[in-house]
């Protein structure tokens, strides 16, 4: 009998993941692979896929120990590009720190800082067209800063107030703006994933040249929608971009409950026959680099690319985050990769193209601009206030013409504003 | 025509009529779908504008949204109705929601298309009708047609409307209008007036209900497949009820209904769903508040029983004539 013979067998026993470091714990990353830089192959654009898969297990670095750029992937940017980038990856920074503060100070409901991840976002979008549509997470900010948008256009819709595109509608941070190409964020993770590969295909079948570009977090690639998107990529050689921000953790939970303990996230590329990068996502010039790359393959018909950007977010997962329950607050020291704009900083003065005075003053100033831009921004009112929008755009936009049911119930609501005795709008 | 042959003219028209139409799904490009729904129109548009799907809801509607916010009409097809919640986060969370949370940046002009209902043996899984889930999300338009000629009308409109619309087709009158009798030999479409249908452009205005029959004595609300069969059913039992056909469920024809159960006093409401918090509690909740001083009676709910679609105890489980027969002798018991 089966009963009998099993009685032989050791038991089974399931694995469950837990990270290295828990709070208090002394972080040592002497395990975490980092090549030295320049040592990764640059294949070239129309290469098959399959021919360069070592690449989704490496780090394709470009900014050695000495802030020197080496090796292939050196984009060989010019000192005033490198300032611009540097100057948005501060900016970026400067950006979030004055909203996380605004939220403590009760301005606003909910922030979510990308502080350690500035180069994610801002060297992409370097390395793209300001018209290559993109599908961010909540995460990338530094696309919108990067493409010079208007700071107090930004904190308006952090404080819902009544200068809000979004007319007061969406969460803080779930910005929105077409003429930016930067697709409505929504609060469903990796929901982006397959409109922005939709996107693409349109893209390709009106025979147009603009590519699309997406990002989700390394949690948010265990949703089915990443599946689906890599497959219709592949499937349809989508001139899409699909990059994975590997921060190493999803709130409370490490990569690992994602799968990073049993291979890498750019390593899904290789199962889609799809080109997959891995990268250092602290360098600022690798992110564009790989970008580039990633771009030139998408408009020369080469289909997708899956670049997986491995860094660490450094803060909270959000406003309503602590994350000092669950991890050591030593692992951002630690961090072997170190801080993006401290490697470009390096960089530019090891070109002899910058300064600590120059960068000094510059951060001065970013700050100062950060102010006046929310100085201004609070003008249109925080959410703090109370409610800016008037009430009957509530029921504005839920589709093209409002129904018979919503103009009731519309009408229902200013009633009993009236009934009320207080106007709840502030017009 | 039929039908699958009016759904198909609706989209060959729109394809004809504006380059931005693409059609896709499982199996729609050069088989030409699972019911032919979409015969010939890869041959005729060409691959780009007409193709197979890898099978994944989720991904056929998240790509269309990316297609829309791009500037596209996308009509992607769902196989069955049955098999339309691994899409439903892309329907709910962001086609349904993409004008209002970016006010009106980013609209999703999709039209889902899907064959749904029973009557087929198709069992648990080629037999339901979600729509109730889909009238429950503000942001979706729900459309049911019970003829070729309407199922082509509101093709059309569905497919010009900016907004996301789920479009719902009775598989069981694809082919020919069914009166709940399962035993009697099947109909087809020829000579049936709802068989008639233009080959050109014509469209039906979503939000329109059709009164198929004028009647005094009692309200019955109905669509796709039921349409057919509460009209068999008042025509063998006598009783001079008026039918209306809802085509649009959300947004509704409230005037319409309104008008009619303030005339006859009394309302009957017929589906194929389950009846727990199915669309005729909707329905029923609506009459009750805007009608009920002209009510005579308690408002019937004849539909599916609340069980997953059975098979082989199909006709016990569909709401057919003698259901729908004892529901009407018991709300005219007092007339």
């Amino acid at each position: 009998m089966a009963s009998e013979t099993r009685a032989n067998l050791k038991p089974l026993s399931l694995h469950v993941p837990e990270p290295k470091f828990r709070p208090g714990d002394e972080v040592d990353f002497a395990d975490v692979e980092v090549p030295p830089a320049g040592a990764a192959r640059r294949p070239d654009t129309a290469d098959r896929a399959d021919s360069f898969t070592e690449l989704a297990y490496t780090l394709v670095r470009v900014l050695d120990d000495d802030g020197k750029a080496v090796g292939p992937w050196d984009p060989k940017l010019s000192p005033e590009v490198l300032r611009r980038m540097l100057r948005a990856m501060a900016l970026t920074r400067a950006y979030d720190e004055r909203m996380f503060r605004a939220q403590r100070q009760g301005k606003t409901s909910f922030y979510m800082k990308c502080t350690g991840e500035e180069a994610v976002a801002v060297a992409a979008a370097f390395a793209l067209d300001r018209d290559d549509m993109c599908f961010p997470s909540y995460r990338q900010q530094g696309l919108l800063i990067a493409r010079d948008w208007d700071l107090v256009d930004m904190m308006n819709q952090v404080y819902s107030n009544k200068g809000d595109r979004l007319e007061g509608k969406q969460l803080p941070i779930m910005y929105s703006t077409k003429e930016g190409s930067f697709f409505s964020i929504s609060g469903n993770l990796a929901t982006q994933y397959p409109q922005a590969v939709g996107w693409a295909m349109a893209s390709a079948s009106k025979g147009d040249t603009r590519i699309a570009a997406t990002w989700c977090g390394e949690g948010s690639t265990a949703e089915g929608d990443f599946h689906s998107a890599c497959t219709f990529a592949s499937v349809y050689r989508a001139p899409v971009i699909l990059n994975v921000v590997n921060n190493q953790w999803a709130i409370s939970s490490f990569s690992g409950f994602a799968g990073a303990e049993a291979t890498t996230f750019a390593a899904r590329a290789i199962g889609y026959g799809i080109a997959g990068l891995r990268v250092d996502g602290n360098d600022a010039l690798a992110v564009y680099a790989a970008t580039q790359w990633a771009a030139e393959r998408a408009r020369t018909n080469q289909g997708a690319t899956l670049i997986e950007h491995f860094t660490y977010r450094a803060e909270g997962h959000s406003t309503s985050d602590d994350p000092s329950q669950y991890r050591s607050a030593q692992e951002y020291g630690a961090w072997p990769l170190g801080d993006p704009i401290v490697r470009l900083k390096q960089h530019l003065i090891g070109l002899r193209e910058w300064d600590e005075e120059r960068q000094a003053a510059m951060d001065k100033e970013l700050a100062e601009k950060v102010r006046a831009a929310q100085k201004e921004a609070e003008k249109n009112g925080i959410l703090g206030h109370g409610l800016h929008q008037p009430l009957d755009t509530l029921f504005e936009g839920v589709y093209e013409e409002m129904p018979w049911h919503l103009r009731e119930q519309q009408r229902q609501m200013l009633a009993e504003e009236q009934a009320s005795g207080r106007p709840w709008a502030r017009k | 025509m039929n039908m699958i042959q009016a759904i198909n003219s609706a989209m060959d028209v729109m394809m004809a009529r504006d380059p931005d139409v693409i059609v896709m799904g499982e199996d729609v490009g050069f088989f030409g779908g699972v019911f032919r729904a979409t015969a010939g129109l890869q041959k005729k548009y060409g691959k780009t504008r007409v193709f197979d799907t890898p099978i994944t809801e989720t991904g056929i509607i998240g790509v269309a949204i990316g297609m829309g916010a791009y500037g596209l009409r996308p009509v992607p097809e769902i196989q069955f109705a049955d098999y339309i919640y691994p899409g439903l986060d892309q329907l709910v969370s962001e086609a349904a929601r993409l004008r209002y949370r970016s006010a009106g940046e980013f609209t999703a002009p999709l039209t889902v298309r899907s064959p749904f209902g029973g009557g087929i043996f198709g069992g648990q899984t080629h037999s339901q009708s979600p729509e109730g889930i889909f009238t429950h999300v503000s942001g979706l338009k729900t459309v049911v047609p019970a003829t070729p000629y309407d199922a082509k009308g509101l093709l059309i409109a569905a497919i010009e409307d900016n907004d996301p619309v789920i479009f719902f087709e009775p598989k069981r009158i694809y082919n020919g209008p069914f009166d709940g009798h399962w035993d009697k030999p099947a109909k087809n479409w020829s000579g049936h007036p709802g068989g008639e249908v233009p080959t050109g452009y014509y469209r039906i205005p979503l939000g329109k209900a059709n009164i198929v029959r004028a009647g005094e004595a009692l309200t019955i609300l109905a669509y796709g497949t039921m349409v057919h069969v509460c009209r068999a059913v008042v025509e063998e039992a006598g009783v001079d009820a008026e039918i209306i056909d809802l085509r649009t469920l959300l947004p509704l024809d409230i005037d319409t209904i309104e008008e009619s159960v303030r005339k006859t006093g009394r309302c009957m409401i017929v589906h194929e769903a389950t009846k727990t918090s199915g669309f005729g509690a909707e329905l029923s909740a609506l009459v009750q508040e805007r009608c009920f001083y002209s009510l005579e009676a308690p408002i019937e709910r004849v539909t599916g029983f609340d069980t997953p679609y059975p098979h082989s105890l199909e006709w016990a489980y569909f709401p057919g004539p003698v259901r729908i027969g004892e529901a009407i002798k018991k709300i005219m018991k007092d007339a």
